[in-house]
């Protein structure tokens, strides 16, 4: 039950909407599979399977309006949640913000979300990957620790208005950290897919033993400036926190995309002009969906072009306040890369740190985009295009916008993943010049 | 903690349970099925997996209830209610956990999903190297536990609430706010326990949250900065928002802070005023300064730089992949010296401690509440266990501290409130600031970053004051401290009396994989630590 066909979604939405009898209605159902498997101090912990569909229904009369949900779905339990809406809509105080739903769309085709591969994952497959990590590990005296979730759903809308949207989506999502047992040295990797046939979770796994080996006795050097080279999902986990190019909150002056005497920097120069970044639910490494969460058509869309600000993104409210078309909020981010490889940077780097990865990342000052978090997992110094050996982690304070306006080299887009959460977001490895490390730490 | 996405080892959002559905409001207030029902059914559950070979069976029957009402300015933004019911069954089958858990509360569903979590566990039992060994507990038969509220907030209108926040609106933008959120939320966790031991324990748990954000814009330099609120996340009923004049504190710098009752309206007006200042403030020189942490802000630091790293599973490597280990490895404990920190510091670890968001009868695996010594004299004397895990700190009875964010998820151990003991000496806040040289005085919790074995930290705060030559002088800006946690704790020179200890806290602790969020509180008085390394976190971008 948990996965239906864009028919039969269909066909329950309409049944819901035609029990409404309110001004109009939205309704979503949403429903999806997810399996894991956790393992830690080489034994697998914990393993799980759950399912859930979910059906909302969003009633108006004028600007007031109430929603409902429910998990069961009989002819008495559609109208009752339909029923229930209407009734905490008619109680709800007026929403100034209200904006009445889309007309229906068009969302140009099938998207590349779903791949019958992850659908079909079974508890055996995670498991042997499981094993796949764990074995290796135990071999050469580490410590393994991962986790991997699968999940395959569907989602849909459909309104009073005609819009009908249906999208279907499988992931995967792989975390491994080894730490050696001696306690000295610790590695990570990790993947997110769509399709799990990508996944090698043994070559993942070999990727964060070989960290952890090569990171053991890292010596304590000054914190200060340094040229970095960032992997990718250290990129990544900084790139991803200027990606909020929300108009409101700009034209409010409580961004950093606000302007010194107002306005906002939308078409103004903010970073290196080799920096583009820009979104596309076609793009085959990170599909999204083809329509966001109001039911907008997605479509490619610049972000950042030649370093300036390309799009401010506007909710359908704050595009009718501007006189301005809405933008769908973005389903991922892809940032074009360079040729260099990771080693081709490393080479060229007279003296320098290349970090694996970054932890605990928090806002210090929005004002800026100044963040705080530390280097883990894999932090090396380099010397005359070496790496030397294994250093202590740092703690940074910088922003993203001051990082990417001290480009150095892009080196090949990845699928990265980050420390805490999933950008879905293509993000090249790259070399950046006076990075400011302020502390050190004994953390391994 | 963070404001949006997901935190690790740390704060997260959302803080509602999971697979919550929206509701009417009023249904809130139904009652649900009776303790007898909830028995019966529970009974099922352990018939079952008795009669497939469990050796241990806990059922955990849960009805999780939210509220949140939103709004900024003149206008409401949003007002959520949230049900979620289902049982969650966890057994010990061939030395091995298993948990399954279905929304189907029911005879029927009940006995499938006791059926599929005595699978599960035989099924992992092919993986698992060292059997699962559980601490006695007591049988405690028919009991319950209330939070001791005065105030229902869920039967307290919702145009009451609505109201509230928007006259606390209203008193900021009259004082020249730019702009302010504000929000009230409620938690109600109906949560009925019964094990294959013989306890059956009936729980209704009450969280309340009323919190904003007050901005002030300055357009012609570009500037701008966000008071929050002076409130905490308690765990009481609506009294909280009474406002009762003998909570209030006249603190240093004029700031008023708030006890065990809060008064958003005043407390949003004087916010406008801060946060004016806020901006124009004196950006802090950086340098060696003597800190003077006040409740609201020190809460935090305690929860990442205490609360986090003597969680026993993360010591073990539970957490590796994910939170992070810790640097008390078992060796710290068993020398019976590892100075955690100076003298005066005493920390210690309680489930029972009334108005704190961690207090419970009992916890989530039927173990009655208490409190233990974490840090005593300055020395780590224990670490937060769970009944599977105080073996291997040869311990014979569960700390009490294993909780589950809803019936849907298995419980694991979280943590307990951990608390900073007040001094013994009499000393008030301005007493400890007159005789401070060269100083800060930080109010509220702001921003916060820990490395993976909680080492290395970083805290800002929302409202910071000079201290020279014993008084205040100032307010400043673009503040933050580093420091190591051992250095730092054994740098606390001086704790403020009894009189002067608030708790602060979070609804959204997490933790674990698949995430979990959980509610937890932190004690203490003002306290002094000294010689503390400030940085500026000024920029230009």
């Amino acid at each position: 039950m948990a996965v239906l066909s864009k028919e039969e979604a269909k066909k329950i939405l309409e049944k819901v909407i035609s029990f409404s009898k309110a001004e109009g209605c939205t309704t979503n159902l949403n429903g999806n599979e997810r399996g894991n498997i956790r393992y830690a101090r080489n034994s697998v912990n914990t393993a799980g399977e759950n399912s859930n569909v979910a059906l909302s229904v969003q009633s108006y009369f004028g600007k007031k309006s109430g929603s409902a949900s429910i998990n069961e779905f009989d002819d008495a339990s559609l109208e009752k949640v339909v029923r229930r809406s209407e009734e905490l809509a008619q109680l709800a105080p007026e929403n100034p913000e209200f904006v009445e739903p889309l007309s229906a769309q068009t969302y140009g085709g099938e998207s590349k979300t779903w791949t019958e591969a992850t659908a079909n994952i079974t508890p055996e497959y995670r498991a042997k990957a499981a094993a796949d990590s764990i074995n290796p590990a135990a071999s050469k005296d580490v410590t393994a620790a991962g986790y991997l979730e699968d999940s395959h759903g569907f989602n849909a809308m459909m309104n009073t208005k005609g819009l009908y949207a249906y999208n279907k989506d499988t992931g995967v999502d792989l975390t491994v950290t080894m730490r050696t047992n001696e306690g000295t040295g610790s590695g990570w990797a990790a993947r997110t897919l769509n399709d799990v046939s990508k996944l090698n979770t043994a070559a993942i796994s070999n990727i964060a033993i070989e960290k952890a080996l090569k990171s053991r006795n890292a010596k304590a050097i000054e914190p200060g400036k340094y040229t970095v080279v960032l992997e990718a999902s250290a990129a990544a986990d900084l790139v991803r926190l200027m990606l909020n190019l929300n108009a409101r909150q700009a034209d409010e002056g409580r961004s950093f995309l606000s302007k010194k005497g107002g306005g906002t920097k939308l078409g103004e120069k903010l970073v290196d002009e080799r920096v583009n970044i820009y979104t596309d639910p076609w793009n085959d490494e990170v599909p999204a969906s083809p329509w966001s969460g109001d039911g907008q058509a997605r479509k490619r869309m610049d972000l950042i072009k030649n370093g300036a600000v390309a799009n401010l993104t506007y909710d359908r409210y704050w595009a009718t306040q501007k006189n301005v078309a809405p933008t769908p909020n973005p389903g991922n981010a892809i940032m074009d890369g360079g040729t260099a490889s990771l080693e081709d940077m490393i080479r060229d780097t007279r003296r320098g740190i290349l970090v694996t990865r970054f932890w605990y990342i928090r806002a210090v000052d929005p004002q800026t985009l100044l963040y705080t978090g530390l280097t883990r997992d894999g932090t090396f110094y380099i010397e005359n295009g070496k790496i030397m050996y294994p250093v202590k982690n740092f703690r940074f304070n910088e922003s993203p916008i001051i990082m990417l306006n001290n480009l150095e080299t892009l080196g090949k887009q990845e699928r990265a993943v980050t420390s805490e959460g999933n950008p879905n977001g293509l993000i090249p490895s790259m070399k950046i010049r006076d990075f400011t490390f302020t502390s050190l730490s004994d953390a391994i | 903690m963070q404001l949006a996405g997901m935190g690790a080892g740390a704060l997260m959002l959302p803080p509602f349970a999971s697979m919550a559905n929206e509701v009417d409001p009023a249904d809130l207030l139904n009652p649900w099925i009776d303790v007898a029902q909830k028995k019966q059914l529970a009974d099922i559950a352990l018939n079952t997996t008795k009669s497939l070979g469990a050796t241990y069976t806990d059922v955990r029957i849960g009805r999780y209830l939210s509220q949140a009402v939103s709004t900024r300015e003149k206008r409401v933004q949003g007002i959520s209610n949230t049900e979620s019911y289902g049982v969650g069954i966890r057994v010990i089958a061939n030395g091995t956990w298993g948990f399954a858990a279905t929304n189907t509360v029911s005879p029927d569903g009940i006995k499938k999903a006791a059926e599929r979590a005595v699978a599960i566990a035989k099924a992992n039992s092919k993986f698992q190297k060292e059997p699962v060994k559980l601490a006695p507990n007591s049988s405690y038969g028919e009991v319950s536990w209330r939070t001791p509220i005065r105030k229902n907030g869920f039967e307290i209108p919702v145009k009451e609430k609505v109201d509230l926040l928007l006259a606390a609106n209203a008193k900021a933008m009259d004082k020249g706010a730019s702009f302010i959120n504000s929000q009230i939320a409620l938690i109600n966790e109906q949560k009925y326990f019964a094990s294959s031991e013989g306890s059956y324990i009936d729980q209704d748990v009450f969280r309340i949250y009323p919190t904003f954000s007050v901005t002030s814009i300055d357009r012609q330099s570009g500037q701008f900065k966000n008071r929050q609120a002076l409130s905490t996340p308690v765990g009481m009923g609506y009294e909280y928002l009474d406002g009762n004049a003998a909570d209030k504190i006249q603190a240093p710098g004029g700031v008023i802070l708030y006890n065990k009752s809060y008064d958003i309206v005043e407390d949003a007006s004087i916010a406008a005023d801060q946060v004016k200042e806020m901006v124009a403030a004196k950006s802090v020189e950086p340098g060696k300064y003597d800190l003077v942490l006040d409740p609201s802000h020190l809460w935090l630091t305690i929860h990442e730089s205490v609360g986090h790293p003597t969680e026993l599973d993360r010591v073990l490597g539970y957490e590796a992949n994910y939170a992070g280990t810790s640097f008390l490895t078992l060796d710290k404990w068993q020398s019976k010296k590892f100075n955690y920190g100076s003298k005066q510091v005493n920390i210690v670890a309680d489930k029972t401690q009334v108005g704190s968001l961690g207090a419970v009868g009992y916890d989530d695996e039927g173990v009655k509440c208490k409190s233990w010594d974490i840090v005593k004299d300055g020395i780590l004397v224990n670490y937060q266990a769970i009944r599977d895990q105080v073996n291997i700190i040869d311990q014979k009875e569960s700390h009490g501290c294993c909780y589950s964010q809803s019936w849907a998820d298995v419980q694991f151990q979280r943590m307990a409130n951990i608390s900073l003991q007040p001094g013994k000496e009499k000393v008030s806040p301005e007493q400890m600031i007159a005789n401070v040289e060269k100083g800060i005085y930080i109010v509220k919790d702001g921003s916060f970053s820990i490395d993976q074995q909680r080492y290395n930290f970083q805290f800002g705060g929302v409202l910071f004051f000079e201290i020279k030559n014993g008084k205040i002088a100032g307010m400043l800006k673009d503040v933050a401290y580093q420091a190591n946690t051992q250095e730092f704790w054994n740098s606390c020179a001086q704790i403020c009396d009894e009189s002067d200890y608030r708790l602060g806290g979070a609804f959204n602790d997490g933790k674990g994989q698949p995430g979990q969020v959980s509610a937890v509180s932190h004690g203490s008085a003002t306290a002094r630590f000294n010689g503390i390394n400030v940085i500026n976190t000024g920029r230009t971008i």
